[in-house]
């Protein structure tokens, strides 16, 4: 009687996790390890979706950019930690949702609350930065090319502040004393001529 | 020099370096999984060709899309070709971008700043 309980309770957490979804307009979720063979099947599902819905084509290729940056910035510092704790395995969730005027695509992974101050100082700066001086910084990044470092998720913020014209959202919450879960938000208008110049 | 020919895959670009019949182009997409063991043969082949090279290089870059980590190893390869004109050879850059992908137009440009080298823009209808 009670497993079947157990699974009629989860079977209705599944319709709300459903109705959840659709209430803010989520069309992928991912929760687990982000490899290039995951990022290469979301992109390309985004691709094909985006394609099917006549997406315009510099939207569809933003979207296609921010994606890969975000992916790979989870998988790329899979090996920053020391611990063998499934959080810090290069998993973390990856969120796309498609609303009227934008997509957002969010990704949420652990890091140790040591580079919280670094990641903030980083977001921080390029959020405040213009097109021009994220221009100049991202060609000295590129000409500096510390790239195995962890100077490679500072380029890819910096792209995606570039590409998106919009500020990254992020959020740090506590998971434990060393560690906290890092969220970030990145948004792509959909609507023409709107990106920030 | 032997040729390098690099079949395109929906991660990483086709290219073609034949010394022989002064063709050079890395076209499509680059965001392979690890990008400086898949740009690795290229650098070499550049090392190599820029010892001898034509008395005129014309590389072509005909991408489509590009990640961060791929934009690095792309300016080592202009670099190479940098020196190349450095050292008293004829080189042109082609940049090839969609008529209608500022972004990539853009990248160009950036590129034509931090190297100095001919650097020719040139969009296509996409």
């Amino acid at each position: 009687m009670g497993k079947e309980k157990d699974v009629k309770g989860f079977l209705e957490f599944v319709y709300e996790f459903y109705k959840s979804m659709k209430a803010h307009e989520i069309t992928l979720v991912y929760e687990g390890e982000i490899t290039h063979q995951i990022t290469k099947a979301f992109t390309s599902l985004a691709e094909s979706n985006m394609a099917k819905e006549d997406e315009a084509g510099t939207v569809q290729r933003k979207v296609f950019h921010v994606m890969v940056e975000c992916l790979q910035n989870i998988s790329k510092h899979a090996d920053d930690f020391t611990s063998n704790d499934y959080l810090f395995s290069g998993r973390g969730i990856f969120l796309v949702s498609k609303g009227e005027n934008e997509y957002s695509i969010t990704t949420g992974n652990a890091v140790e609350n040591d580079r919280i101050e670094e990641l903030t100082t980083m977001l921080e700066d390029i959020n405040r930065m213009d097109k021009d001086a994220l221009k100049d910084l991202y060609k000295r990044q590129i000409k500096e090319g510390r790239l195995s470092e962890k100077g490679g998720a500072g380029l890819g913020f910096i792209d995606i502040k570039r590409k998106t014209g919009k500020e990254l959202e992020y959020h740090f919450l506590p998971i434990s004393d060393n560690t906290s879960f890092f969220l970030l938000t990145s948004t792509i208008s959909r609507e023409l001529n709107s990106q920030q110049d | 020099m032997e040729a390098i020919k690099i079949q395109g895959t929906e991660d990483t670009p086709k290219i073609i370096l034949d010394a022989d019949n002064d063709f050079f182009e890395i076209s499509g997409r680059s965001l392979p999984e690890d990008v400086t063991s898949f740009y690795e043969p290229v650098i070499n082949w550049l090392d190599e060709y820029a010892e001898s090279p034509k008395d005129k290089t014309v590389f072509n870059f005909k991408l489509v899309y590009f990640n961060t980590a791929s934009s690095k190893l792309l300016l080592d390869i202009l670099m190479k070709l940098e020196e190349i004109h450095e050292n008293g050879n004829d080189v042109l850059i082609r940049w090839h971008y969609p008529e209608e992908d500022e972004d990539m137009q853009e990248a160009g440009e950036e590129y034509a700043d931090i190297v100095d080298v001919p650097f020719e823009q040139v969009g296509y209808p996409g």
